[in-house]
């Protein structure tokens, strides 16, 4: 166990590394243009240029460079937002917080409602509470997020008036104002979850070992939730845990819509800026998030399943 | 057995039918039984005669296209039928229990074992935990498993094929029941475990009191654990009676097929043949009015057995519950039923053509555990094979025996080059091959070394006609090149393997397992191969389409002196068709000979416990029991002396445990490998005994 623990937080590290590489490349590098005219525009004179490469250090050699990025990186300097004139430290916190926020409730949601309705749908294929969580799932599933968010704004904003048409939070952190985003991200996330437990559960079903445990002579209930369910949610969730880095990118749409300060919105904001400090920080940390939502993953999968645990 | 008592389970006139989009389909017809006290019921036929849907049907779990049309099934006086949902959860696993196939698919591999027995007791009594555990801890002592307390503490996957049957024989026995249900099981095990299983079973009804009905497709296991036993065919029972009276003197033409189908350890190719039935089993929707097995029988009568279905009558002159479903049974000379009509002459055995010499195969495996790290052990070795000697000729048959994770096909990937050996030659036609790769040989040498695969299931391509796929071999091979001339070879192919030319244009999915199968040997044949590899050909097969398939291997065989290379774990069927034997156990030869030789004593200790464990379908040979404790030691840690000394039940004391045993020559190419003096060996009994004179035999 504690070398498996080593080795993926290894494989973690090796993976954030690389990534920095290509980000580094990408963005610091005269690869895909020159810095200097990304920051200063396509209107700076020459003198300007070269007189901001020497101060930024853009002149040293690449690898300096990067060994010195990559150290302040680590130590916590994500260097200063052009766009924000700030440390982006300070800028991405509050932001990321927002999002987690969000993230939370969409989840909290989404996850016992979609794995409840799959396993009931799951547990007798073909009947017709099956059929009906089906087809509401891909319904669901197939709306993108920019079309859910008008309809609801449209009903439940212009045509109730029950809730705020925006998530500014400007006066401070109201829940009502987070009913909306997280409805549209779970309404749009419930029906691949949903259908993916479906799936499981229902091979889980027709198993052998259900098929003893009923003959058994058990109780349904405990045939359903001792036998069926450990087994059926093994899939569900590194589904789950996938879905947690969709979630990241996937709010920009629903941030931007909805004026919700979260980092999606901040992502956005830096690529259309040219604020490269923050670009780099905000990839940094939809990296992180992946790799460890990934390690956590595997590591909930042992414990799931006895078969990989002890072999 | 008691006849005064009253009988736990009755079932009058039961016709069950499966609901498809098709329409109705009839799985069972007019099936009755009735199972006294104590006693075992055998329920043998092949895949598709409906035996299990009377088990499922028992246990009322059809699922929810199938239904009981007409007919009852009263347990303990209580008709099952018109039960509820609720009544029939405090019958299941309390007063009838199942035991299935496939032990392993049907525990629950996130769940130990404790809780799972546990849970039997505790759903069906109002006990405490402490006692259910104890009971369980008790019944798996009972079940004869070592180390009940480390079974407990396990999942399923961390035991064997074995001790996972006898757990789920525990969990049946939990509560103790008075019905079992056995679904074959013993078919997914290997034959010296289903001994012991087997033994175990027929304990059950001496200690527990147990009814059971035991379903099988294989006569010997029925014949060793049942009272009584009943033959099905298409969804109908044919033959019943006591197993005395049904093996001595069957009387359906169908039971007599099934008995021509499986050689006797007696029986040999040349002595007496196989005879398979002829034609398909009927599908459920084609089945002909009269008598089901009419179209396959030798002894049809138009006009008399093709007219309204009959039911069941009693023999006359037997035993009075010995009855039958055929109304020319006493038209029909018993005596000349049995097999072996057609005597055919030995094949002459020409030059060798393989010879393997001091072959090894070792896999690297590699350990990345802490302490491996830290010991620096590394990389360890699989040893699958450890100095492989033998021989074979042109026209010999030379059958491979052992359980699985012996190294047989081990040794056939070796031979077919998808692996390389680690040391020692493998001299085909004079070449050594064992390392070079199979996309580094000629044509020539691969065309003449091919295998008919175990599964024909899964070995052709489902998208492609049976006719490309054959002709595409051929273009391979080089055999021919021309379009006509590579579709008149495929012509003559299917000629060879006895099926019709039309298959030329069919689809995988639209054959039959056995017709499968010989595409499969057409396949292999296609380039007039020098050797085949037939591995475990008909193990996935019903006994008369495997009598079938067998019979075309030998005359294909006999037509182009092939030498077959047979591995397989049946003994039966080694005897029937080998001309010499090598015995595998964890990758060494512990014996090799002629088939008589290795059949007849001095025998290696673990030839004899294999014998043993061949079930034999009749009743008139006996046979002494050995039965191995334990199960295979790991290829990872095998023993330091004699791979076979954990198990053995003939060890003479610390050199088996410390020194490999020598090679010892009885006679020739007869090679026992063994601590134990052949004179000693020579002194065994032998462990099967025909008797001189036999009331059959006699008759005949």
């Amino acid at each position: 166990m504690v070398l498996l623990l080593s080795k993926r937080i290894g494989f973690m590290i090796f993976t954030m590394i690389i990534v920095s590489m290509i980000l580094f490349l990408l963005l610091e590098t005269g690869l895909t243009g020159d810095p200097a005219t990304r920051v200063l525009g396509n209107f700076a004179s020459d003198e300007q240029k070269e007189l901001w490469r020497d101060q930024q250090g853009y002149n040293q050699p690449v690898v300096v460079r990067y060994a010195k990025w990559l150290g302040n990186f680590a130590t916590g300097d994500l260097g200063t937002s052009i766009r924000y004139k700030g440390p982006v430290k300070e800028v991405l916190l509050p932001r990321l917080w927002n999002t987690a926020i969000l993230g939370f409730w969409t989840f909290a949601i989404m996850i016992p409602l979609s794995l409840g309705m799959g396993v009931l749908s799951g547990m007798k294929e073909g009947s017709i509470l099956d059929r009906t969580i089906s087809v509401f799932g891909i319904l669901t599933t197939s709306v993108p997020e920019f079309a859910s968010a008008v309809f609801f704004s449209a009903l439940f904003v212009f045509g109730l008036k029950w809730l705020p048409g925006t998530s500014s939070m400007s006066g401070g952190f109201e829940f009502k104002q987070l009913i909306l985003p997280a409805m549209v991200l779970v309404v749009y996330d419930f029906g691949y979850v949903a259908r993916m437990t479906r799936a499981s559960m229902a091979e889980v079903m027709t198993s052998q070992y259900i098929r003893s445990a009923v003959l058994k002579g058990l109780p349904y209930r405990q045939v359903i939730f001792r036998h069926a369910l450990r087994n059926a949610l093994i899939a569900p969730f590194t589904v789950i845990m996938l879905q947690i880095n969709w979630l990241l990118s996937g709010v920009i749409v629903v941030e931007f819509f909805f004026a919700y300060k979260g980092f999606g919105a901040l992502l956005l904001e830096a690529s259309l800026n040219n604020d490269i400090a923050l670009l780099e920080a905000c990839a940094m940390v939809a990296v992180v998030v992946a790799v460890s939502s990934q390690t956590l993953a595997d590591i909930g999968y042992t414990f799931l399943n006895p078969r990989i645990r002890f072999s | 057995m008691n006849d005064k008592q009253e009988p736990v389970l009755i079932c009058k006139d039961l016709c069950i039918s499966y609901y498809t989009r098709a329409g109705e389909i009839p799985a069972v017809v007019d099936f009755s039984l009735t199972v006294k006290p104590g006693e075992t019921i055998g329920i043998v036929g092949e895949s598709g005669c409906g035996k299990s849907t009377v088990a499922m049907a028992i246990m009322q779990y059809m699922g929810a296209n199938g239904g009981i049309k007409s007919g009852s099934i009263m347990f303990k006086g209580r008709d099952l039928t018109t039960f509820s949902e609720d009544e029939l959860r405090s019958i299941r696993g309390a007063e009838i229990s199942m035991i299935y196939q496939e032990p392993f698919a049907s525990l629950n591999p996130s769940l130990k074992i404790s809780t799972q027995l546990m849970e039997v007791p505790l759903a069906h009594e109002t006990i405490s935990r402490d006692e259910a555990r104890e009971r369980s801890l008790q019944m798996l002592t009972d079940v004869k498993l070592p180390d009940p307390e480390r079974v407990m503490n396990s999942y399923p996957h961390q035991l064997s094929g074995g001790q996972q049957q006898r757990v789920v024989i525990a969990m049946g026995l939990l509560s103790n029941p008075s019905l079992l249900l056995l679904d074959e099981p013993t078919t997914a095990l290997d034959v010296t475990v289903e001994a012991g299983i087997v033994n175990l079973i027929s304990d059950i009804s001496n200690k527990f009191g147990t009814s059971q009905i035991y379903i099988s497709h294989n006569l010997g296991l029925i014949l060793e654990t049942c009272d009584r036993v009943f033959v099905m065919y298409s969804g109908e029972v044919v033959e019943e009676g006591t197993i005395n009276s049904l093996f001595t003197w069957p009387k359906h033409p169908y039971t007599h097929g099934l008995f021509s189908c499986i050689p006797l350890p007696t029986a040999d190719k040349n002595a007496a043949p196989l005879k398979p039935i002829r034609g398909q089993l009927p599908l459920p929707f084609e089945r002909p009015s009269g008598c089901y097995f009419g179209p396959r029988c030798d002894h049809f009568k138009k006009g008399l057995c093709d007219q309204d279905h009959f039911r069941m009558e009693n023999v006359e002159g037997s035993a009075p519950d010995h009855r039958v479903r055929c109304l020319r049974y006493n038209d029909i000379d018993h005596t000349k039923e049995a097999s072996g009509e057609t005597v055919q002459e030995p094949l002459e055995i020409g030059k060798r053509v393989l010879n393997v010499d001091g072959m090894k195969k070792y896999y690297e495996v590699k350990d990345s555990s802490l302490m491996a790290l830290i010991t620096g052990k590394s990389v360890r070795h699989v040893k699958a094979n450890e100095e492989l000697n033998f021989t074979a000729h042109e026209s010999e048959t030379v059958a491979i025996v052992g359980e699985s994770g012996c190294g047989k096909s081990t040794f056939a990937k070796v031979l077919m080059g998808l692996e390389t050996g680690t040391e020692g030659e493998i001299r085909h036609l004079g070449k050594d091959i064992s390392d070079i790769e199979v996309r580094d040989r000629s044509t020539k040498q691969i065309r003449s070394l091919q295998m008919v695969f175990q599964n024909p299931f899964d070995t052709l391509n489902p998208s492609h006609s049976i006719g490309g796929q054959i002709s595409r071999v051929i273009k391979q091979f080089g055999v021919e090149s021309d379009k006509k001339k590579i579709f008149d070879r495929v012509m003559t192919l299917l000629d060879t393997v006895k099926l019709p030319r039309d298959f030329y244009f069919r689809k995988p999915r639209q054959l039959s397992g056995g017709q499968k199968q010989r595409i499969g040997i057409a396949r292999a044949f296609a380039g007039n191969p020098s050797i085949v590899i037939a591995d475990e050909p008909v193990s996935a097969l019903d006994v008369s389409v495997a009598a079938a398939v067998t019979e075309l291997l030998m005359d294909i065989q006999r037509e182009h002196k092939t030498t077959l290379l047979f591995i397989s774990h049946d003994l039966s069927v080694v005897r029937y068709l080998a001309d010499r034997i090598v015995v595998m156990y964890l990758g060494h030869i512990l014996e090799r000979g002629s088939t008589n030789e290795v059949f007849d004593p001095p025998y290696h200790p673990y030839t004899e416990a294999l014998l043993s464990a061949v079930p034999i379908a009749d009743p008139e040979i006996t046979k002494r029991k050995i039965v191995l404790e334990g199960d295979l030691p790991s290829a990872m840690k095998p023993p330091k002396g004699c791979p076979f000394c954990t198990r053995c039940h003939r060890k003479i004391g610390d050199i088996c445990d410390n020194e490999p045993p020598p090679d010892q020559i009885v006679r020739d190419r007869h090679v026992i490998k063994c601590h134990i003096p052949i004179e000693e060996l020579s002194k065994i009994a032998p462990v099967i005994t025909v008797p001189e004179t036999s009331e059959r035999i006699q008759a005949a």
